[in-house]
């Protein structure tokens, strides 16, 4: 199952690669912690790593590790505007609970 | 849900956590560990509420350790075993220690570092540094629950990079990882800048319990940057004490004392000095082992009497780093005080005196360092507040050019407070030379192949000119968050090329501290293989010289002799080149001397021919219309 960016979140993506002058895609990756237990991190990839999973959407490319990827498979990454706040969402099928806030979740 | 935001890579905060960071000042006399607690600074207590950990660790035979207030209180009593103001070792060797004749304990010349001798074995000062800095990690996590992220940890900022890979070290051995190492003065700029936020130029005078500094510092828009620093790394209040010690043994006429009357008279010392910032006289009282007891009456203005000339040693680096920093007393909008030793009123007067105005005390002097650490760490652990600000880094590592012969030129020296940016000229070497290869190194080291490269790039379209007439401009810049930019200019038509490159990346601490240590231990060598080269460059620059003149002018101006004996001469000189190994300097500076002196002749011979030539069918007239 791939990992997907929708179009606004993939052009938002593409203009801050451009704006830091730097990097070859988005890495998106689940960490152990929060408190329902993983979290997201979405951070900029400098270099690819050779067990890394690539996914090509809208021209912007997406890193995932193995290890995340059990977590992330089927996820698609969306770009909303709330109010005055703006930012990056998970739209994750496989998350069964997520906490209050929506940082962290539970598979 | 929350939105979430892009992170730098490996950046990106887990939820719901503050990651816990602290700030030490692992001092001379007493250590502190603080912390930003919601958002606002505070040193952290110990269970008896003592803000303050004396930097004292007593080794026992049985193996176990005691530190603080609890090594300080057997201090009198196993003075050998007792190790107070580690600090002074850390980072040193025995032939560093000047004042060895005033430490109470035993010292052991180790290879590196000097060691002390107790009953629990040979110690390293950084094995000291490290049970006072395990016990301020342990004070911080049992207060902050939970495991630390990191520290920032200060020291003077006159220590030289032994010492602070010493400290270092010692705070690895504690279980501290180290976010960074942190100029005192600096710290404390952090503390008042932040607090007050207060923009100048602001003087930083730390006398503390074995060190003295003095900083200048500008502030402006939250940004701190060092202007100038000096110092005195051996005096502090430890000093005052011996001062007091002395006087009073003149004073009562006593016998030479053993290490732990010494000690005992230390202590009260101390006490009576700490008393006289706040009592006209003092009161000095003790029991030697003999059974004889000392009983002295300071009062304050003998105090002031017998100190006067450490105080004005602390004027002397002062005067000094002002100058430095090239500006006058009327300058500096402020002076901070820092540390415990400028409680004293005779310090504070003459600080006063000598900037004209009334230093800023309003920080706790005892917690100002510590203060300011506990906010870097903050921050460098990834609690970002609103109040993001730039602290101006040093350049950890030499950055220069590789010039011919193997060699690196370095035009930012280590530790310049980047941003900087600095140029250097460079020229051809070769007649007629278009193009310019420049490979930008980062190291200590003399030779490039023991430097770490950077990055190489090329300067095409110089015009063709003599060797040495091209002027190329080399502009290396390093921006506030260390990135590296190179430029080279022509200067007569302009051409230009740059690049661009991050010059500490992937370059890990262990990595710097190695590359320093090389270029510690092999200075003499590196000088040697130096000179060598550039003997070596020199010489080839002779003989293509020689080559074209001879190809030029040889002809016409030399016998067939003549040209044997300099074919010879340059056959000898490329010689030694070509074999050329480290010894070979004497030779190569003989034979490029034999040949200078072969050629003598012919070069006036040609300098005269030329002259000739250019006479030739003038009348005078048209020259003086010339000249």
């Amino acid at each position: 199952m791939s990992v997907t960016l929708t179009e606004s979140a993939a052009k938002r993506i593409s203009s801050f690669i451009e704006k830091r002058g730097k990097g070859v895609g988005l890495r998106l990756a689940v960490k152990t912690s929060g408190c329902s237990g993983l979290a997201y991190a979405i951070e900029f990839a400098d270099e690819t790593l050779p067990e890394d999973l690539l996914f090509e959407s809208h021209g912007v490319t997406v890193l995932v590790d193995p290890k995340s990827h059990v977590f992330l498979a089927g996820t698609e990454l969306d770009f909303v505007r709330e109010g005055l706040n703006e930012g990056f969402k998970f739209n994750n099928p496989n998350v069964k609970d997520s906490c209050g806030c929506g940082e962290s979740f539970k598979v | 849900m929350a939105l979430l935001q892009i992170s730098e890579p490996g950046l990106s905060a887990a939820p719901h956590q503050h990651r816990l960071a602290v700030g030490i000042d692992l001092g001379t006399t007493n250590s502190l560990v603080a912390s930003v607690i919601s958002g606002s600074g505070a040193v952290i207590r110990d269970e008896h509420d003592r803000t303050l950990l004396p930097s004292v660790v007593r080794y026992l035979a049985d193996g176990s350790i005691e530190t603080g207030h609890e090594a300080l209180a057997q201090q009198s009593n196993d003075a050998l075993n007792t190790i107070a103001s580690a600090k002074r070792l850390m980072g040193r060797g025995l032939a560093d220690v000047t004042d060895i004749h005033q430490i109470p304990y035993r010292l052991i010349d180790s290879p590196g570092m000097v060691s002390i001798a107790t009953a629990a074995g040979a110690k390293t000062p950084v094995e000291v540094g490290a049970e006072i800095l395990r016990t301020l990690r342990l004070r911080a996590e049992a207060a902050l629950g939970g495991e630390l992220t990191g520290a920032v940890i200060t020291v003077p900022a006159y220590f030289d990079d032994a010492q602070r890979q010493a400290t270092k070290d010692a705070a690895r051995l504690a279980g501290l990882t180290v976010l960074r190492l942190l100029n005192e003065p600096t710290a404390a700029a952090i503390a008042y800048g932040l607090d007050n936020g207060a923009e100048g130029i602001y003087a930083v005078y730390d006398l503390g319990g074995g060190t003295f500094d003095i900083s200048i510092l500008k502030l402006s828009q939250g940004i701190f940057e060092v202007l100038a620093t000096n110092g005195d790394s051996a005096l502090g209040g430890d000093d005052f004490d011996r001062a007091i010690a002395g006087w009073v043994s003149t004073q009562l006429a006593l016998p030479a004392l053993g290490a732990h009357d010494m000690q005992k008279l230390l202590t009260q010392a101390r006490a009576a000095k700490e008393a006289l910032s706040t009592e006209p006289i003092a009161h000095i009282n003790a029991t030697l082992e003999n059974g004889s007891t000392i009983d002295a009456l300071l009062p304050r203005e003998t105090f002031e009497t017998i100190t006067a000339e450490l105080v004005a040693r602390t004027l002397k680096p002062t005067r000094k780093a002002l100058r430095d920093a090239k500006l006058d007393v009327e300058a500096v909008k402020g002076v901070v005080l820092v540390g415990g030793s400028t409680r004293m009123l005779h310090i504070r007067q003459a600080v006063a005196d000598y900037f004209r105005q009334t230093p800023l005390t309003n920080v706790d002097p005892d917690q100002v360092v510590a203060l300011g650490a506990a906010m870097q760490a903050n921050i460098l652990a990834g609690n970002r507040g609103n109040d993001d600000w730039l602290l101006l880094d040093i350049n950890p590592l030499s950055l220069g050019i590789e010039t011919m012969g193997g060699l690196v030129e370095k035009i930012i020296p280590r530790n310049a407070s980047i941003p900087v940016a600095q140029a250097q000229e460079f020229t051809t070497f070769k007649d007629g030379q278009t193009a310019m290869s420049f490979h930008v190194l980062q190291g200590e080291r003399e030779l490039v192949a023991d430097c770490r490269s950077l990055a190489r790039f090329e300067l095409r379209g110089i015009p063709p000119m003599v060797a040495g007439a091209a002027r190329i401009r080399v502009t290396l810049q390093v921006d506030a968050d260390g990135l590296l930019s190179v430029s080279a200019r022509e200067q007569s038509t302009g051409i230009e090329t740059s690049v661009v490159v991050k010059p500490s990346y992937g370059l890990a601490d262990t990595q710097i501290a190695q590359m320093l240590q090389d270029a510690y231990g092999k200075a003499d060598s590196d000088m040697r293989v130096r000179m060598l080269r550039e003997a070596q460059v020199d010489a080839r620059r002779l003989l293509d010289a020689t080559d074209a003149a001879i190809h030029q002018d040889g002809d016409a101006l030399l016998t067939p002799d003549e040209r044997i004996v300099l074919k010879q001469a340059m056959h000898a000189l490329a010689e030694v080149i070509e074999t050329g190994d480290a010894d070979s300097l004497p030779s190569l500076k003989q034979a490029s001397e034999v040949l200078n002196r072969a050629t003598q002749d012919f070069a006036a011979r040609r300098m005269d021919a030329s002259i000739q030539r250019a006479l030739t069918g003038h009348k005078l007239a048209e020259l003086e219309s010339r000249v």
